[in-house]
């Protein structure tokens, strides 16, 4: 155990932000779970009692009859407004009077960083280069996360939900979605941060970062493995596989969304632009496990190789 | 205080003590003397009174009056004024879902967001003064900042941490808005402008990432734009780019950096986006957003709960 190494890294003030992330993000997942589950128990006593659904409030929140509906913003809103931008502006000063913003030697480009990083907030794309060539990782990707977040209210038919905390009502959106932000998002992040080295290696944290280290990966493309040299057999075969996903996963994906009877009930509602929307992001975004899984497990570069690209 | 003015009050220092006006020199200017003092004195005794009134009541000069244009007594209408009245808190409604005061429901991440964006700026603003963007001074100008200008490393300390944690809070703000559905009807648009106000959060960080000139910042734009050269079609390194025509030297990464490496026209690039370009297409963004939270029903809850078997049947068209 290299508890020197362990604390360069942590203790790095770029990095800080990442320690921060790793109690926050878990923190208000189980702070939302926990609102969801209470909301998740009303729901069901409700659902299984239609008298009392009528006349309940349908809050796990505190009531009683006489209460009016609606406060005053000033002063119930503006004081807690007020409130938090004292805490803010405090956290920020400490946090500012306590650790102090890198600065590294004057800008060299005959001197390459090793590790060389991105911000911290794009350490998810750049852990996406070991999997994918740049065009896929640095461009590709991150226009179809925006355009796919943007889509999320377009394609998500399902109507409960709104404005409420859930689970129960919404298990497939909201696993889909902590799914992207946590798995993929956040703990791609991390690993680029905390576990990605000098040479972009992976050094277990605790680990020396040992910058003469040499890893002898063999990384063979798939149409190797078969044994298929010639170039436009390279592109036949590559493009057979990619479809071939690409139908496993759409299928798969649809095998899930119509497991339980409301979910079939959801897809119904759907429009069929709605719903192929919806796959084409999902099978997209299930590429990169996939990919990492391939790479890591099989050692397998690129599946589609063509003299312009290479997936 | 009976009600007088000054007018009023004239006739009463010239009366009693001015009684012998035809008195020779000595005596008759020492009662002038004693009549101007008399005068000072009740004059003083107003302005005295006066004062005491207006810090007693200030709400009744007419200077407050005029600043804030409405009563602010405890009425419910006098407390709905205050908000609608006022240019800066106009865009809060007058009164709110009582449960959505509360920390639980909305964790307060876009309004903090917000206010740190708007630390950002006065910080920002501030490091201006002290920073040229040009190759030969930044790196020099941050050292200088950091000693020799008064609390200029508390300033950059402030802006760096103040940029990272807006970027973990408006993340967090949109995973909240996911888990409570609120990107639902009506709220679709808005979620859209705000995936925008993320992304430009992220490019606002990235652009000032470079600006200290040094080795990280400069690596990490190194890193960054590099993929840029990779852009299918209009990168020179991405598929399809050099059929096309792409070079090194006519491609996005070009445009971006204003050259083809990360030179000092990268920095004034960077330093423009960062400092004027995007705050202002992310304040017009914002404004957006505030609007449209408001014209959506403001804030998304937290509402009843529906049950499942309530779901309406969607209208055909």
């Amino acid at each position: 155990m290299d508890f020197h190494q362990l604390w360069t890294i942590l203790s790095t003030p770029d990095n800080v932000p990442i320690v921060l992330l790793l109690f926050v993000v878990p923190f208000y997942t189980w702070y939302a779970l926990r609102q969801s589950f209470a909301n998740d128990r009303l729901i069901a006593e409700l659902e299984a009692n239609p008298e009392m659904a009528k006349t309940h409030h349908r809050k796990v929140q505190p009531y009683k009859p006489g209460w009016a509906k609606e406060v005053h913003v000033w002063p119930y809103l503006l004081r807690i407004e007020f409130l938090a931008a004292i805490i803010v502006t405090v956290i920020l000063m400490v946090w500012s009077i306590t650790l102090n913003a890198p600065l590294e030697e004057p800008s060299n480009p005959t001197l390459t960083m090793n590790p060389s990083k991105a911000p911290w907030y794009f350490l998810g794309l750049q852990e996406m280069l070991v999997y994918f060539d740049p065009w896929m990782a640095g461009v590709v990707m991150p226009s179809l996360i925006i355009i796919g977040l943007m889509a999320i209210p377009f394609i998500d038919a399902n109507p409960l939900g709104n404005g409420y905390y859930t689970f129960r009502q919404r298990k497939y959106s909201i696993l889909t979605f902590i799914f992207g932000f946590i798995v993929l998002w956040v703990s791609m992040i991390v690993i680029g941060t905390l576990i990605r080295g000098p040479g972009w290696m992976w050094f277990w944290p605790g680990t020396t970062w040992d910058h003469n280290r040499l890893i002898f990966e063999v990384n063979r493309d798939l149409p190797d493995i078969f044994g298929i040299t010639a170039r436009v057999g390279k592109i036949i075969f590559g493009a057979i596989v990619v479809l071939l996903y690409c139908v496993a996963a759409a299928i798969g994906v649809h095998k899930l969304l119509t497991r339980t009877s409301f979910n079939r009930k959801i897809l119904a509602r759907m429009s069929v632009l709605q719903y192929v929307t919806m796959q084409v992001f999902l099978v997209i975004m299930l590429a990169l496990p996939v990919k990492i899984m391939v790479r890591l497990l099989f050692r397998i570069k690129y599946i589609w190789v063509t003299p312009w690209f290479n997936i | 205080m009976p009600e007088s003015n000054g007018h009023d009050a004239k006739p009463v220092s010239t009366g009693g003590t001015n009684g012998t006006p035809g008195n020779g020199n000595g005596n008759g200017h020492g009662s002038k003397v004693a009549t101007v003092v008399a005068g000072a004195k009740q004059v003083q005794a107003r302005a005295v009174e006066e004062i005491k009134e207006t810090i007693k009541a200030p709400e009744k000069t007419d200077v407050w009056k005029s600043i804030l244009r409405v009563k602010h007594d405890e009425t419910p209408r006098s407390r709905a004024l205050g908000v609608l009245s006022n240019v800066f808190l106009h865009l809060h409604p007058a009164k709110i879902n009582r449960d959505a005061v509360a920390y639980k429901y909305t964790w307060g991440m876009g309004g903090m967001t917000f206010y740190v964006y708007i630390t950002l700026v006065f910080t920002g603003t501030l490091l201006m003064f002290y920073y040229h963007p040009s190759k030969v001074v930044a790196f020099r100008d941050i050292l200088y900042l950091e000693s020799d200008v008064p609390f200029g490393k508390l300033l950059r300390n402030m802006h760096r941490w103040g940029a990272h944690l807006m970027v973990i809070m408006v993340e967090l703000h949109m995973f909240r808005v996911f888990l409570t559905g609120s990107y639902k009807k009506p709220r679709e648009f808005n979620w859209v402008v705000g995936v925008l106000l993320l992304v430009l959060t992220l490019l606002l960080s990235f652009t000032g990432y470079l600006l200290p000139d040094d080795q990280l910042g400069f690596w990490a734009v190194t890193v960054g734009t590099n993929m840029a050269r990779a852009t299918p079609l209009l990168g020179h390194a991405g598929p399809f780019g050099p059929q096309l025509g792409m070079t090194a030297f006519n491609d996005v990464r070009f445009g971006l950096l204003g050259g083809s490496i990360v030179d000092s026209n990268a920095l004034l690039r960077a330093y423009i986006w960062h400092c004027v370009a995007i705050p202002i297409i992310a304040s017009l963004f914002m404004i957006v957003h505030f609007w449209r939270v408001r014209k959506d029903g403001g804030i998304s809850g937290p509402a009843p709960v529906v049950l499942e078997s309530e779901i309406k049947e969607p209208r055909k068209v």
